[in-house]
């Protein structure tokens, strides 16, 4: 008879008498028990995310910026634009909890509608960013052969035009509003995401499930929808996080040497610009409260771009 | 090795010439002729000083012109500063400009580095958290931002260095903190992740059983390979110190080309504007170039594929 793990046992245990052992029945529903709830991809990366700090303190001040650029012009007594001359300079307090500007403008409300124009700027133009990166990326890499190669040169020679200063030229020219900043910013901010794209693509099309997707008899459109773009997402949505501060970046910057939103509008950068002046004479919070805003928001998304860097990569899955 | 040198080097014209055919086209789509808003000049002067800048001839001659006296190296007269031409303002900003920038990339890629391989080696420790989050606080802030904190804490304040202008070292600390740090952060951040990539790898523990010392793996070993994407990376931090030295200068009222080129883009004095922009993208593909023959000339695996394949 053979024992239990079927090797034969050892001289010194044949001492022990074979009525001692007893076969236990195999637990078939024990073994077919899932010990642990089977998780979707994109279940495992919230998990993971939801475990880094960082990266979930970035989300929470996200959120909580939206709110607040949504209800804090609505919810405030003030207008963006009322100057109160006599009331200039304020600090905060209950009547201005931010304090008032140079003009007598409560600062408090001019943040909020500044997350406005920045959550805009930086969302839209990340997302023309992703359609375009997408679009161009997904047929260089798909098509690949020739094709590939020339759109590469392309786009090769667009990444050594340095943007900033396409940006600066466009608006000098067709003159800064939400409008021309948006596409000023995306002329040339397309490129990094098409790059990205077309890597992955170029990656997964040479995958087996897309080998036998093809040899069922899978068009392309399914392929792309069902295999390319849904395995492709987290590299895009890592990018795309990464580069919503860079265009938040670059309209405080813009706005700052003079080509973003034109003063009477608040944004971050035109705030922080308005009130260069003001902080040598002491009047720290019009700087204090537009700097911390922008610098906090691009930490956000930096530190959760790094997040879900992590949380989306497959290979660090445990 | 050569060949390499030939594609690149076609990219670079090619680039330059997309830009310059750009500023032309977005130069004659300015509406009005530069010199419309002069109230005291009438229809002869005005058709005189159009005939003078060749504005009078059809827009293909124009460009023809326009690239010829760019290969040149004529980028044109200012038309808001009297008897001042966009090379004479050049001559006098850039080299103060290119101390800014070259004192400022020094600076980050030293330190960054230094940062990076001493929070791979202390990976975890205290060490290792404080100088990330520096880093993540470093590319979070503005340097615009920074700049003016600088000069309100360290300069006003406390008095500890001269609040603007560019005449001594002393004079350099606050601008060139500002513009570096956060190409430093980005460097140190990249440095850390490669080399901690980098020590897992075969021919460390190779290395470390063959009993070399600590030193020599750390720098010998795994920094030559660490370094490998910082370089790749350089081209695009130059531009961004570049553009950033436009809002230092202007902050710290230095007398370089940034500052001429914001008050030209406030002036909307336009042929300062395009040709600055010309000569700044040529400067930056010439970088990029540069970074392109650097690298491949530090990766060994560019020259063996040139050798063998194709």
């Amino acid at each position: 008879m053979k024992t239990a793990n079927g090797i034969n046992p050892a001289p010194s245990s044949s001492s022990i008498p074979d009525e001692w052992f007893t076969l236990k029945e195999k637990d078939k529903d024990a073994a077919e028990q899932v010990a642990r709830p089977s998780l979707s991809y994109w279940q495992d990366a919230w998990r993971r995310l939801r475990q880094n700090k960082m990266a979930m303190l970035g989300l929470i001040f996200l959120i909580l910026l939206t709110i607040m650029a949504i209800l804090g012009p609505i919810l405030s007594p003030y207008e963006v634009n009322t100057q109160d001359r006599p009331n200039q300079y304020q600090l905060p307090s209950s009547e201005h909890w931010f304090g008032t500007d140079a003009a007598g403008r409560d600062v408090f409300t001019r943040t909020w509608y500044g997350a406005r124009i920045s959550l805009f700027v930086g969302l839209v133009a990340a997302m023309i960013d992703v359609f375009i990166g997408i679009i161009y990326g997904g047929i260089s890499g798909y098509k690949g052969g020739r094709t590939d190669n020339v759109m590469m040169r392309i786009i090769e020679i667009l990444y050594g035009i340095p943007s900033l200063l396409v940006t600066i030229l466009l608006l000098v020219v067709l003159g800064p509003s939400l409008f021309t900043i948006i596409l000023a910013l995306t002329i040339t901010g397309w490129v990094g995401m098409a790059r990205i794209v077309r890597g992955q693509v170029l990656q997964i099309k040479n995958y087996e499930y897309v080998l036998a997707s093809q040899s069922f008899g899978g068009k392309t459109s399914r392929i792309i929808r069902k295999h390319l773009l849904p395995n492709a997402m987290g590299p895009i949505i890592v990018q795309m996080t990464l580069s919503v501060p860079t265009a938040i970046f670059a309209e405080a910057f813009l706005s700052f040497i003079g080509l973003g939103i034109q003063s009477p509008y608040a944004s971050w950068g035109v705030m922080a610009n308005d009130s260069l002046g003001a902080i040598l004479s002491g009047n720290w919070w019009t700087l204090f409260f537009p700097a911390f805003f922008i610098s906090f928001t691009m930490f956000a998304f930096n530190v959760l771009g790094d997040g879900l860097q992590d949380a989306l990569d497959p290979k660090l899955r445990k | 090795m050569l060949r390499y040198l030939l594609k690149r080097s076609l990219i670079a014209l090619v680039t330059l010439w997309i830009i310059v055919t750009i500023t032309f086209l977005l130069m004659i789509t300015v509406p009005g002729s530069p010199f419309s808003d002069e109230r005291s000049s009438n229809e002869t002067i005005q058709a005189n000083l159009e005939a003078h800048y060749n504005l009078d001839e059809p827009y293909h001659v124009q460009y023809l012109i326009y690239m010829k006296n760019i290969a040149m190296l004529d980028l044109g007269p200012s038309i808001k500063q009297p008897n001042q031409t966009v090379n004479d303002l050049l001559g006098r900003g850039f080299p103060i400009s290119f101390e800014l920038g070259m004192v400022t990339i020094i600076v980050a890629v030293i330190s960054g580095i230094v940062f990076g391989i001493i929070s791979a080696l202390r990976h975890n420790g205290i060490i290792d958290y404080l100088s990330m989050g520096f880093a993540v606080l470093g590319i979070s802030i503005p340097n615009f931002i920074l700049a003016t904190l600088f000069i309100q804490k360290l300069a006003v304040d406390w008095a500890m260095f001269p609040v603007a202008t560019w005449s001594s070292p002393a004079h350099m600390v606050l601008p060139v903190a500002a513009l570096a740090t956060g190409p430093m952060a980005i460097i140190a951040r990249l440095t850390r992740s490669t080399m901690l990539e980098v020590l897992t790898q075969d021919y460390i523990k190779m290395a470390k059983a063959k009993g070399l010392s600590p030193w020599k793996i750390t720098f010998k070993h795994a920094l030559r390979n660490a370094l490998m994407p910082v370089v790749t990376i350089m081209g695009t931090l130059l531009a961004g110190i570049l553009t950033g030295t436009f809002v230092i200068e202007q902050i710290f009222a230095i007398p370089g080309m940034g500052k001429y080129f914001v008050e030209s883009i406030n002036q909307r004095d336009y042929p300062v504007i395009m040709g600055t922009t010309v000569f700044y993208s040529a400067f930056l593909i010439f970088m990029l170039f540069l970074v392109d023959i650097v690298y491949g000339i530090i990766d060994p695996r560019i020259k063996l594929h040139k050798k063998g394949g194709e």
